[in-house]
């Protein structure tokens, strides 16, 4: 069989061929979505976007690091790490679409709001460091966001239990793999040791944010929806003191705090606006296409 | 609910009304059966347990799967993949659904499943104890000890990475047969 072009022959007999396009774009087809009948909805689907947003913009800022990693292994391993979040940030798009009753795609979401409407932390969002600082973000971000996650698997929403009991195995993984290179890079070379310090330094500013409620997590913590990100302090610095001990590194002596809005609020740093004009660019050049 | 059949691997059964092809009945279980993962095609989605049930509801069939991994691309090509084998068998109005709860394990690979993964070169998961309760354990060394290698037997292998070509699999190398091979790994 001969084509004129690569693209139509990647495209011939599409059916089954090829996943995408093939109309399959709800991640949640088949679920009940309903709201319990006492959850406020409106507070839901803000909560899922603050979830659903930490895991896009720390999927998007490690397929950041494709190409660019020291070792083919880390840049698989990276990848899928980002394809994890990103998956993780479908169902909870979806989650929040299904319960503002709006009716939108996830794609509507990540792409078609504007800057001030994303409600990740600002953590996930910072420029990319070296891989000392990766390693050091995303060990944190990985002991958070699963100490969040193994709480939500009691919470009263079906759907974000579901979620995040496939969530917490992922993101084992994921805590595993940062703690390990932490340990290496921090009891290794001086040089080595030097980076991991100063990539912890970096983000460290940005750590108090994690454990600083929205009014919208209080409320729905207190309704047994959500995880008070409050609650989940003393198991983050156990993990981080057990990670810093096996890699000789010290909690870095860095001010940090949070005085008003933040990241949960839609307030973010410098950086948040490049991110989103690279992320959202294909989508708002042709606001109709389909994938 | 378990049928007449008994329960089997997979989650609950109800055999479909069925397609009349070359002479016999083809239920639409049989035909879901036949569908094979697109990253592990030595595997079905009845061996890989994502295949959860097959129903049929008024003349539509329903199928639940259940994602390996909340990013799996593979998962859209696995619903393409039911929806034209039933076509093709005479069913024309078919369902796929997800199902997220249970979350999917690697303790749900069929026996048959993992002696398929051995025969390929691929380390099969091991079972694995869970914590019932309290924090996850961080793991700062391998975890649960050497893969077996899946050509040579020796458990002198190492972990080269956590993650492989797939979500699904990790890394290794044999220390007596030399050899690089991949693991599925536990989760």
């Amino acid at each position: 069989m001969s084509f004129d072009n690569a693209y139509e022959a990647i495209t011939e007999g599409s059916d089954g061929r090829w996943a995408f396009g093939t109309g399959f774009d709800n991640p949640l087809a088949g679920i009940d979505t309903t709201v319990p009948a006492d959850v406020n909805a409106g507070d839901l689907a803000l909560y899922s976007l603050m979830l659903g947003d930490d895991a896009l913009i720390m999927s998007h800022r490690l397929q950041q690091w494709c190409t660019s990693a020291p070792e083919l292994e880390d840049e698989v391993a990276l990848a899928n790490i980002a394809l994890d979040l990103l998956g993780q940030a479908r169902l909870l798009l979806s989650r929040a679409a299904a319960a503002d009753g709006t009716g939108r795609g996830e794609d509507w979401y990540a792409f078609f709001r504007a800057e001030h409407e994303f409600r990740n932390v600002r953590l996930a969002e910072l420029e990319r460091g070296d891989f000392g600082e990766l390693t050091a973000r995303l060990l944190v971000f990985a002991t958070w966001r699963l100490a969040l996650l193994q709480r939500l698997v009691a919470s009263r929403d079906p759907v974000l239990a579901a979620v995040a009991a496939k969530g917490v195995k992922e993101v084992t993984y994921h805590r595993d793999y940062a703690a390990q290179w932490l340990v290496r890079l921090g009891d290794g070379t001086g040089f080595s040791r030097a980076r991991a310090q100063g990539g912890l330094a970096a983000i460290w500013p940005y750590v108090p944010e994690l454990f600083s409620a929205h009014d919208v997590e209080r409320r729905l913590a207190a309704a047994g929806v959500a995880a008070d990100p409050a609650g989940v302090r003393g198991e983050f610095d156990d993990v981080l003191a057990q990670v810093l001990a096996a890699a000789t590194l010290d909690v870095p002596d860095v001010a940090g705090g949070v005085a008003g809005r933040a990241g949960r609020h839609g307030v973010h740093t410098e950086a948040m606006g490049y991110l989103l004009a690279e992320l959202q660019s294909v989508a708002r050049a042709d606001p109709e296409a389909t994938w | 609910m378990v049928t007449a059949g008994g329960a089997r691997r997979g989650g609950d059964v109800v055999t479909a009304g069925g397609a009349r092809r070359g002479g016999g009945v083809v239920t639409a279980r049989a035909v879901a059966e036949t569908v094979t993962d697109p990253e592990l095609p030595m595997l079905t989605l009845a061996d890989l347990g994502v295949l959860r049930a097959v129903a049929e509801d008024g003349g539509t069939v329903i199928v639940s799967i259940t994602p390996t991994y909340t990013g799996c691309p593979a998962m859209d090509a696995m619903r393409d993949d039911l929806v034209h084998a039933l076509h093709r068998a005479g069913f024309p109005d078919v369902e796929v659904r997800t199902v997220l709860q249970p979350a999917w394990t690697t303790d749900w690979i069929s026996a048959a499943g993992r002696r398929k993964l051995v025969a390929a070169g691929i380390a099969p998961p091991r079972t694995v104890a869970r914590p019932v309760s309290g924090a996850i354990p961080l793991t700062l060394g391998p975890p649960l000890g050497p893969v077996r290698c899946p050509h040579c037997g020796s458990a002198r292998t190492r972990l080269v990475s956590y993650f492989g070509a797939t979500a699904c699999r990790s890394l290794h190398r044999c220390g007596r047969c030399q050899e690089p091979f991949e693991h599925v790994k536990e989760i």
